[in-house]
Formats: C-alpha cells, sequence, structure tokens
C-alpha cells in the first residue's frame, strides 16, 4: 500500500469545504483527504453491494471508481439497489451508476467496464492501475476469479457477501494474509446454496455489509485502524449480532502461497460447475441443456388442465413463494426436497429422502413448474436420474411468470 | 453439551433451527450428533465419513483444520459453528 500513501493530489476550496467533517479528523486531515483523491477504486457488480459502496466512496472523495457489470436496470432490483431509480429501469447499470455518483460528486471520476468479467479480461481491467478491488458479486465462479486475480497482482480484495439475513466481510489481501482460497478452498457443489434470485436477500442486508466494505477500502487507503486481513466478520441481521472469526493463511494455498507468476487464471465455471451470469454458455451436467428436457407451453397446459387429461403438476418453487401466487391443484414440492432425494437414492440410502418421491407417480405425465424455468428444468433431469421416465416429463415454458403473463393476469408476478 | 451454530443455508434442514445442542467431547463426536438429530444434514457435510472439502467448521474462532480437525476436543463453554460459503451481493 505504499505506493498508496506516497500519493497526493490537489484539493480546491469548494473540495476542502465538501470533505471539511472528514478534513478536521485527526485520522483523515488534509493529507488523507488528498490520499483519497489520489486513489481509485475498483467495485465489481453495480447491484446490491455496488450500490452502497458506489454512493459512499463517491461521496467520500475517492478520487477514481471503477464499476464492472454489463446488465441493466430491474425493476425488481429497486427493492436493494439504491443507486439506481424508476428513471433509470432499462437503462445500464453503469449508465445509471456513474449518473448518481457524479451528480453526488462530480470532482470524482467514474470509469465503466460493460462486460462481464471473466478470466479473459480481469487482468487488463485488474491492471489499470486500481488500488483496491471491492467483490459485490453474485456468484461463485466470479468470487474465485476475483480472488485470484488480485492475489496475482497484489491488490487487496475487499470481500461482503450476503444470503438472506446472512453477511461476511473480511479483506483478502495475498500480500499481507490469506485469501480467499485460504478460507474457501472449494466451491460447495451447484444446487446447494441458492442464489439471492433463488433464496432471496433482506433488502438492507447489501446496504449492511456493503458500507463496512467501504470502511475497510478507506481504512487501508489512509493505512488507519485494524482492517479485516486475517479475520472475518459474520452478521446475523435477526439477531443483530456481530461474530469475528480468524482466517489463517494456508500454507499449502494453491494460489496465494506460489509464486505471482505462477498463477494462472483458470476456467472457472468449470471449477464451481456453474455458469458465472447469465450470458454465460456455461451448461452443467445436471443443467437442461444437456439432457433433451420436453417442454410445454402454459396455454398447452391450460388446455390439458381443462380437459381433464390425466396430467400431475408440480409446483418445485420453495413454499413461501406459494404464498406469493401458485396454479389451483398443483402439487408442491421444492426443487432442494427432490434433490437431496436423488443424492440419496444414489448414495444408496433409502430412509426418509425417498419420501417426497412417493407423491410423484412414475406412470403419469408430469408438468414440472417453478418461476421461470430453470428449477423446474433441473427437478426433471434429477427425477430423471432416479427412474422417471424423460418422455412423460415437460417443463412449463416461462415457469409461473408465464402463467401469469398469459393466462392469468389476476395473479402477482415477483 | 455443546452448541453448533447452523448457518442460514443449512437451516432448510434443521427446521430452521439456528442453534442446536450436540453431546460429545470433540468435534467429530458433535458433528455426528448434529446428523443423527438432522440426518438431512449429513450430505450437506460428510462424503462417506470425511468432512466434505467445502464446510468450514469453527471451534470459537479458531478453523479446526488448523487444530486437530475432528479430533479437536471442545471444551466446557466452546461453541462450534458451521461457516456457509455464500456468494450474493450483485443480485
Amino acid at each position: 500500500m505504499n505506493k498508496i500513501h506516497a500519493r497526493l493530489a490537489d484539493l480546491s476550496h469548494d473540495e476542502v469545504r465538501r470533505y471539511s467533517r472528514h478534513v478536521i479528523m485527526p485520522e483523515v486531515g488534509m493529507e488523507g483527504q488528498r490520499r483519497l483523491k489520489a486513489s481509485s477504486v475498483l467495485l465489481i457488480g453495480t447491484g446490491g453491494l455496488g450500490s452502497p459502496l458506489a454512493l459512499y466512496l463517491a461521496a467520500a472523495g475517492i478520487g477514481r471508481i471503477g464499476l464492472v457489470d454489463y446488465d441493466v436496470v430491474d425493476f425488481t432490483n429497486l427493492q436493494r439497489q439504491v443507486i439506481h431509480g424508476v428513471s433509470t429501469v432499462g437503462l445500464s447499470k453503469l449508465d445509471s451508476a456513474a449518473t448518481r455518483m457524479l451528480d453526488l460528486n462530480p470532482d470524482i471520476v467514474v470509469v465503466k467496464y460493460n462486460e462481464p468479467l471473466t478470466s479473459e479480461n480481469a487482468l487488463r481491467i485488474f491492471s489499470q492501475d486500481w488500488d483496491i478491488v471491492i467483490d459485490g458479486t453474485d456468484n461463485f465462479p466470479t468470487r474465485y476469479l476475483v480472488n485470484d486475480a488480485c492475489v496475482k497482482l497484489g491488490i487487496p480484495n475487499v470481500y461482503g457477501s450476503i444470503f438472506r439475513f446472512e453477511g461476511q466481510l473480511s479483506v483478502f489481501y495475498g500480500e499481507k494474509g490469506p485469501c480467499y482460497r485460504c478460507m474457501f478452498p472449494e466451491p460447495p457443489p451447484p444446487g446447494l446454496v441458492p442464489s439471492c434470485a433463488e433464496g432471496g436477500v433482506l433488502g438492507i442486508l447489501p446496504g449492511t455489509i456493503g458500507t463496512m466494505q467501504a470502511t475497510e477500502a478507506i481504512k487501508l487507503l489512509l493505512g488507519i485502524g485494524d482492517p479485516m486481513i486475517g479475520r472475518m466478520m459474520l452478521y446475523d441481521a435477526l439477531e443483530l449480532s456481530f461474530h469475528t472469526i480468524k482466517i489463517r493463511k494456508d500454507p499449502t494455498c494453491p494460489v496465494c502461497s506460489v509464486p505471482k507468476e505462477d498463477i494462472v487464471l483458470i476456467d472457472y465455471e468449470q471449477f464451481c460447475g456453474m455458469p458465472a451470469h447469465d450470458h454465460s454458455e456455461y451448461s452443467t451436467v445436471e443443467d437442461a441443456d444437456d439432457i433433451s428436457i420436453k417442454s410445454v407451453s402454459v396455454h398447452d397446459m391450460r388446455a390439458a388442465l381443462e380437459n381433464g387429461d390425466d396430467v400431475v403438476v408440480i409446483d418445485v418453487r420453495d413454499p413461501h413463494e406459494w404464498d406469493i401466487s401458485a396454479i389451483d391443484g398443483a402439487l408442491r414440492i421444492p426443487k432442494p426436497d427432490i434433490q437431496l432425494a436423488k443424492n440419496g437414492i444414489q448414495a444408496g440410502r433409502k430412509l426418509w429422502e425417498e419420501t417426497v418421491l412417493l407423491e410423484i407417480p412414475k406412470d403419469k405425465t408430469l408438468y414440472v413448474h417453478c418461476r421461470s424455468g430453470k428449477r423446474s428444468a433441473d427437478s426433471i433431469a434429477y427425477l430423471s436420474e432416479i427412474g422417471y421416465d424423460l418422455d412423460k416429463m415437460y417443463n412449463v415454458e416461462g415457469g409461473i411468470l408465464a402463467w401469469a403473463d398469459e393466462i392469468d393476469p389476476e395473479m402477482p408476478k415477483y | 453439551m455443546a452448541k453448533i451454530r447452523i448457518p442460514t443455508p443449512l437451516r432448510a434442514f434443521t427446521g430452521g433451527a439456528a442453534d442446536i445442542d450436540v453431546a460429545g467431547a470433540t468435534v467429530g463426536a458433535a458433528l455426528s450428533s448434529l446428523v443423527e438429530q438432522h440426518p438431512e444434514l449429513r450430505d450437506h457435510l460428510f462424503e462417506k465419513d470425511e468432512l466434505r472439502s467445502f464446510v468450514n467448521v469453527f471451534i470459537g474462532d479458531e478453523d479446526i483444520r488448523f487444530l486437530q480437525g475432528l479430533d479437536t476436543e471442545i471444551a466446557a463453554g466452546e461453541s462450534l459453528r458451521i461457516i456457509p460459503s455464500i456468494a450474493g451481493g450483485r443480485g
């Protein structure tokens, strides 16, 4: 961090006034504020965590802030992605965020990378003079990629991650402590940990964790306090508890314990067995793309139900989603239960695991649906692995969202 | 008797419970007690009898991998926690 601490930028009179609450603190002072203006921070993701990060780092006077994202603002983002607004729905997240940041602080520079972060572009982007990278992504492949690229280039990585009511925060800095892989050598298998889109997240949680990440970044840039290197903070919003654990550097870590020039960015989607983003062409063995799954439109499903055809509709969404909307008469079995039953049978156990399967007839036509069609395709793939006939199972195209769009406009969407 | 803290992603398999009381003098015995009480957790924590490599178990604030692993003894008043891999943030 020495190169950061050595750099100072000049402040205008207006800037001194803008930052006066910083400047009067001895821990920051004029010199610290000039350091912040001379420093640069790259944010991976401009969503839940990226929103508070971008807003507070812009307001704090970080001179150059980079944003990596490829998405457009969606109406459902606004529950937590507070940098965007109704007026920017449909626009690129980069443009939406940059406009808001520059409105808050026109004295900063915003650099936009309108692309998904990949093994091909990560070193190019990370090499463009960033003092700190902040990881606000939403998937395992990108988290391993961010870690490995940061260790290779010697950049501290301020890590934050959230799920439902739970958050994690740490600073992974291979030169001074452990990296992400020392703590999480391998990703969990695909399907075990749902994404926020599947599992949900308290909209305020990314605000809590994102502002803490911003705090860690400022501490690192100013060289003050005790940064979260070698520690991880665990936050539980329901208990309002904070718990800090120690993370040790793994002397056998394949990334931070080898020479930097030997670190090679790999195929992280392959490593994690899951796609990194929804533009990805990656598919897993259990993914619908790899086996031929039949599909049925919501119109044909309605016709079959009205005809009284002998079909069973299965809703594989989670129980709390059934409260939002449901198709009458559907058999309700969440995807994780089907996955566990499959795992149990494949592992040779035949105790509780088979019970959910007793409800699913093997000799009837099954119409399987979820919210939009992904979990239902996975469920069909699982069932086909344990003896269900692929020819008798149909994935309902577009899931209950399509049903709401085309069959039942009264049904709420989420 | 010790407590094990269950992270959110695994609470689907403990009937929603966040803290589980377990018997056993070592981490391994405590985890066995846990999966006996909640068999659905077994597949998520163990591969045969080995702890799965992505499962992080801490005693107090220390990772058992840097202590004696499953043989680590549990002193009176110590509690265990399973630290999940979670990845959410951008969405």
